[in-house]
């Protein structure tokens, strides 16, 4: 019996000093008009051959594409030492750190990370992670809320430049609560949040402006004065990060005058794979004097009764299991192993290392926006600066090109003319640190031919598969 | 039983009142709710000029394992409330009727603190609830 | 401190031996001054650093780990190898329909599996974690009512043993939590559950086994009750594992029901998460469902978002979900079948009668004694408090000492000086036999020696942490050499 170590004399021992004839006898106060059949309908089980057989099939069929796509989720390398230790029995196979002095382990590691975070963002203090950058964001807008005393309007400011599924799911978490998302539009020349359109709400009553660095579009918005703007009129300021651009770039907790409030993102550029979107974690960070309004785990550093350092969960009258309905939030667990492979990651690579990674990022997306834009008709609509995301016009729906690219095994970046029609043809491009120089030369001469097949037969739309 | 004093009102939720006799009250927890709690870590003080209800929760009493809601036991406005407390929430557990004071309440009605128990009926309430 | 190991100038140039490139083309204003104050440490030295770490964690791979409400069974190293397999985690969340079959095959198989072991009609992978799924499935049942116009309904019902998530979830969807009482013998007070429904009653969450660790016997009764109200049934799956294969939330009545893969099928805690909280729903509510989802036309298998379901509660994270976390479920789920997902329930129920039964005839008191035990069960050491001055936490902290994890102690609340006890399936006759006599010892050390016990753990990297300064001196950050 795969994963049962009873043998049948076990059993027969094991029922008797229960006083019970049958394994079934032990359900007799379960009504028998509830108990269920045979479950015809699930699979037999597999010895592990046989499911690695199949799963080994599965993985070999989705290929491993060419990727120049990010939007969210980008294409890094991962040191092979962070999951070799991360899938060490003693983290993978622990739970939430309880009883303290059995899990100084993941207390301490996980301290280690609040304090690699909020060296990384220049804030305060960090918690111990949410699910991922969406819906920390989410958690943050309701901080938010919560925190700024002024403000009694629940109402939020959203870039339009900030990622479409960061404002699905912020508006799918907090809608229920009567909380209100209000757009602002972008400048089409600079691809930044459009001041002109952020200065007709000015004294209006909103909790907070959300800055996006870099913004959807890859480009890196005005921090300092979208911070300042926010605090003259009385909002709190959510900064949502890139941690690796977050190496090169103004920390947000220097945004300004006084540094953003709070600061949240996605982690899976620290040491988690691209893995069809998860698990990741989401980064939560913020001011001190916000840090009661914080969800989700937090660790402190204290003393034992020997007055000897060590690490425990803290603040725990902010929680689920203490304050029940009047809880900073639902969260129970965080993301704790994802947090073991950043932590370990970011040790590893050091500030500097994620420089270089940063940098190096930069440059390729660069070298790939060139190359593409010497291609016919291809441009690059905006002019703000960019980290390593840009976008670029096609002289075909980016539909089809994205689509004819991926019959070539490329992925050639993220369609935005659903969120975006009015760019047009519109795709959002990224070149990784991963990608070599042949690599892009693969994308041009790809999408040379991709240009030339369907738009000079414009009636033959069909991929080369 | 801990020190009940008598010049004192109480809520059955466990605050103290005491009437300043100038329209105003001051507001605290009882010693024996602090006992209950343990070693406070936090106290979450109701804002100056914030408008309170009889029986509506307005501030939070802080320990490691537990978070309990203060109920304003009168109605009226918040007048003053005691900062010391945000760097020395320890203070209710040393001194709940003295120094560990929570706020400060000018009273639409002063009526209302006879609806208030006295220390022996509040003593009554404890021991009971110790059954 | 991994900080302690830093010396400036040191790196651990193996992963980035290309030199920084210039940033021309960013103003400078945008930039930062430093490099962020990471750690700057050798790779060898932040091998063993976190080597050296981890070894101060239990860990199912390491200790017997009877977690109450927390499933911490044996979880297979298969599930973890076959969900890393190159293709699985080089695959972009956005990758085209092309590049995703093998993936979404095992999604959609996943979903249906899930589909019939609960009873339910449809299900949805998405929610991340056990809580984030109990948002989902309290909004769906909002989402319902505000559908039909029936937005009276104010108030979800909970049990006062509920997990906290329960009232926290149900707040989120913006509605109030109120309690309702359990009676002497572990189930629902039905007389008080009928005068609390009403025209307001929007819904109740429950956990069949409950939260102290019995099956509730008037399910089917509750579910009629609940539905004349005009309510929804929410079937919280922290328990599931009891009745995996036996019976099904469907059958009792559920509307709505959140899985903790991380426990029933086996997915590791990892130090706290990631975990993942598929939802399962009747006919009713199948609109509601979280996006994305997996559907399979006849001939591929193609993605379900807001656009091909336009009345969903919408998307609880960016992209799937914890995929990697839903692919050992599913190795999981094939590796067992469902001849193995009856002995799920079958064997987390004889270790936890059998262990019932032994730490009774130690003289251990069970709060509910006539009652039969589901996967768990629930100690009072409420005796031990009183006469020995030694209570809960200090007979936890002493297993500790013994190389066994404590089970979860003063939860649920209800029950004074509780542990709650759950072994799993996966542990053996003579593990269960060893945590017996360790119980019988600490009890014996506690009536002879009661300052040992009170002074546990002694064997542990660190004593006793001081709670009350880590919450009144915060120290969230390493702030440099002191």
């Amino acid at each position: 019996m795969p994963f049962i170590p009873h043998t049948e004399e076990d059993i027969q021992e094991m029922l008797t000093a229960i006083g019970v004839d049958s394994i079934d006898a032990l359900f007799d106060e379960i009504p028998d008009e509830l108990r269920c059949g045979e479950l015809d309908e699930i699979p037999a089980g597999m010895p592990e051959m046989e499911v690695s057989r199949l799963m080994q099939g599965r993985a070999r069929q989705d290929g491993q594409p060419l990727c120049f796509l990010g939007a969210g989720a980008y294409d890094h390398h991962i040191p092979a030492a962070v999951w070799q230790l991360t899938t060490r029995g003693e983290f993978y196979t622990a739970y939430t750190p309880y009883q303290a002095e059995a899990s100084q382990g993941t207390l301490q590691l996980l301290y280690e990370y609040q304090s690699m975070m909020t060296a990384l963002t220049g804030m305060d203090v960090s918690n111990a992670s949410l699910y991922d950058g969406a819906s920390a964001l989410a958690e943050a807008v309701l901080m938010a809320v919560r925190g700024n005393r002024k403000s009694k309007s629940g109402r939020i400011l959203v870039p339009r430049t900030l990622h479409p599924l960061y404002r699905r799911v912020t508006h799918s978490i907090v809608r229920n609560q009567g909380i209100e998302l209000v757009e602002i539009d972008y400048d089409s020349e600079s691809g930044q949040v459009d001041l002109s359109s952020l200065e007709q709400h000015a004294g209006e009553d909103f909790a907070a402006l959300v800055i996006p660095q870099p913004n959807f579009f890859g480009v890196l918005e005005n921090t300092d004065r979208l911070t300042d703007w926010a605090h003259a009129n009385g909002m709190l300021a959510i900064a949502v990060v890139n941690p690796l651009a977050m190496s090169i770039l103004k920390p947000a907790g220097e945004w300004g005058e006084s540094g953003a409030d709070i600061c949240c993102g996605e982690g899976q550029p620290m040491g988690a794979p691209l893995a069809s979107g998860g698990p990741y974690f989401g980064f939560l960070c913020c001011r001190e004097k916000l840090v009661r309004q914080m969800p989700g785990r937090i660790i402190g550093k204290t003393v034992d009764l020997d007055g000897k350092p060590g690490y425990a969960l803290t603040l725990q009258a902010r929680e689920q299991h203490i304050r029940r309905s009047k809880a900073t939030s639902n969260i129970c667990t965080n993301q704790g192993l994802m947090v073991t492979a950043a932590t370990i990651h970011m040790a590893i690579m050091g500030g500097e290392g994620l420089q270089r990674v940063a940098a190096a990022c930069h440059a390729n997306t660069k070298k790939l926006a060139q190359t593409l834009c010497d291609l016919p008709q291809v441009e690059s609509p905006f002019t703000g600066p960019v980290f390593h995301e840009q976008v670029l016009r096609l002289p075909l729906a980016a539909k089809d090109a994205l689509r004819a690219l991926a019959a070539h095994n490329v992925l050639g970046g993220f369609d935005l003319s659903d969120d975006y029609p009015e760019l047009e043809n519109a795709i959002l491009v990224c070149a990784t640190e991963l990608r070599s120089d042949e690599e892009i030369e693969q994308y041009r001469s790809k999408l040379e031919r991709v240009i030339a097949a369907q738009v000079q037969t414009p009636c033959q739309l069909k991929p080369d598969w | 039983m801990s020190n009940t004093p008598t010049d004192l009102r109480y809520a059955k939720s466990h605050e103290w009142v005491r009437d300043e006799g100038d329209g105003t009250v001051t507001v605290g927890i009882t010693e024996h709710a602090q006992e209950l709690l343990g070693d406070l870590v936090f106290v979450d003080l109701p804002e100056v000029g914030a408008q309170l209800e009889a029986g509506g929760d307005c501030a939070v009493v802080e320990s490691v394992k537990a978070a309990s809601d203060v109920y304003s036991p009168v109605t009226g406005e918040v007048t003053e409330v005691n900062e010391a407390l945000d760097g020395a929430p320890e203070t209710i557990n040393e001194d709940a009727f003295g120094d560990g004071w929570i706020f400060k309440v000018k009273l639409d009605d002063a009526g209302e603190l006879d609806n208030l128990l006295d220390a022996d009926a509040y003593n009554a309430l404890v021991a009971e609830e110790d059954h | 401190m991994i900080y302690e190991q830093s010396r400036s100038g040191r790196q651990a140039t193996a992963q980035t031996n290309f030199e920084m490139p210039a940033l021309p083309d960013i103003p400078q204003e945008l930039l930062r001054e430093q490099p962020a104050g990471l750690p700057e440490v050798s790779e060898m030295q932040a091998v063993r650093h976190y080597t050296r770490l981890s070894q101060k964690n239990f860990s199912i791979d390491t200790h017997f780990y009877p977690l109450g409400s927390c499933t911490m069974k044996y979880n297979p190293r298969a599930c973890n190898s076959l969900a890393s397999l190159p293709g699985f985690l080089s695959r972009h969340p956005l990758a085209p329909d092309t590049h995703s079959q093998g993936f979404m095959a095992c999604m959609h198989e996943l979903q249906e599996i899930l589909k019939h072991v609960t009873g339910m009609h449809a299900v949805s992978l998405s929610p991340a974690a056990g809580a984030q799924g109990e948002f989902a499935g309290v909004a769906m049942i909002r989402a319902y009512h505000d559908a039909r116009g029936d937005d009276a309904r104010t108030e979800i019902l909970v049990p006062d043993a509920a997990h906290g998530t329960n009232p926290a979830s149900a707040v989120m969807c913006g509605y109030k939590a109120r309690e309702i009482p359990t009676g002497q013998d572990g189930d629902i007070d039905l007389e008080a559950l009928k005068e609390v429904l009403g025209p307001q009653t929007a819904g109740i969450m429950l956990t069949n086994p409950s939260t102290v660790g019995v099956f509730e016997r008037r399910i089917k009764e509750i579910a009629g009750l609940v539905h004349d109200a005009g309510g929804l049934l929410y079937y919280d799956g922290a328990n599931l594992n009891a009745i995996l294969g036996k019976v099904r939330p469907g059958d009792m009545g559920f509307d709505v029901i959140h899985m903790n893969l991380h426990k029933t099928f086996s997915t590791p805690h990892g130090g706290g998460g990631p975990g993942a909280g598929p939802v399962g729903v009747s006919q009713r509510l199948e609109p509601y469902l979280p996006v994305p989802m997996v559907d399979f036309d006849g001939s591929d298998y193609v993605w379900l978002t807001e656009k091909e379901r336009s009345d969903t509660i919408g998307r609880l994270s960016a992209f799937a979900g914890n995929a990697g976390v839903l692919l050992r479920a599913y190795v999981y789920a094939r590796l067992l079948g469902r001849e193995g997902m009856h002995r799920v329930a079958e064997f987390s129920s004889l270790n936890a009668n059998y262990l019932l039964k032994r730490l009774m005839e130690a003289g251990f008191d069970a709060a509910y004694p006539e009652r039969r035990a589901s996967h768990e069960f629930i100690l009072t050491l409420k005796k031990q408090a009183k006469e020995l001055g030694v209570n809960t936490m200090d007979f936890a902290k002493r297993m500790l000492d013994y190389g066994v994890h404590a089970p979860t102690t003063y939860f649920p609340l209800l029950v004074p000086e509780c542990l709650l006890v759950e072994p799993t399936e996966t542990e053996a006759k003579e593990d269960l036999d060893d945590f017996v006599e360790i119980m019988k010892t600490i009890k014996q050390e506690a009536e002879t020696q009661p300052e040992l016990v009170k002074q546990a753990p002694h064997t542990m990297p660190v004593r006793r942490l001081d709670d009350v300064r880590a919450a009144r001196e915060l120290d969230l950050a390493w702030k440099g050499q002191e």
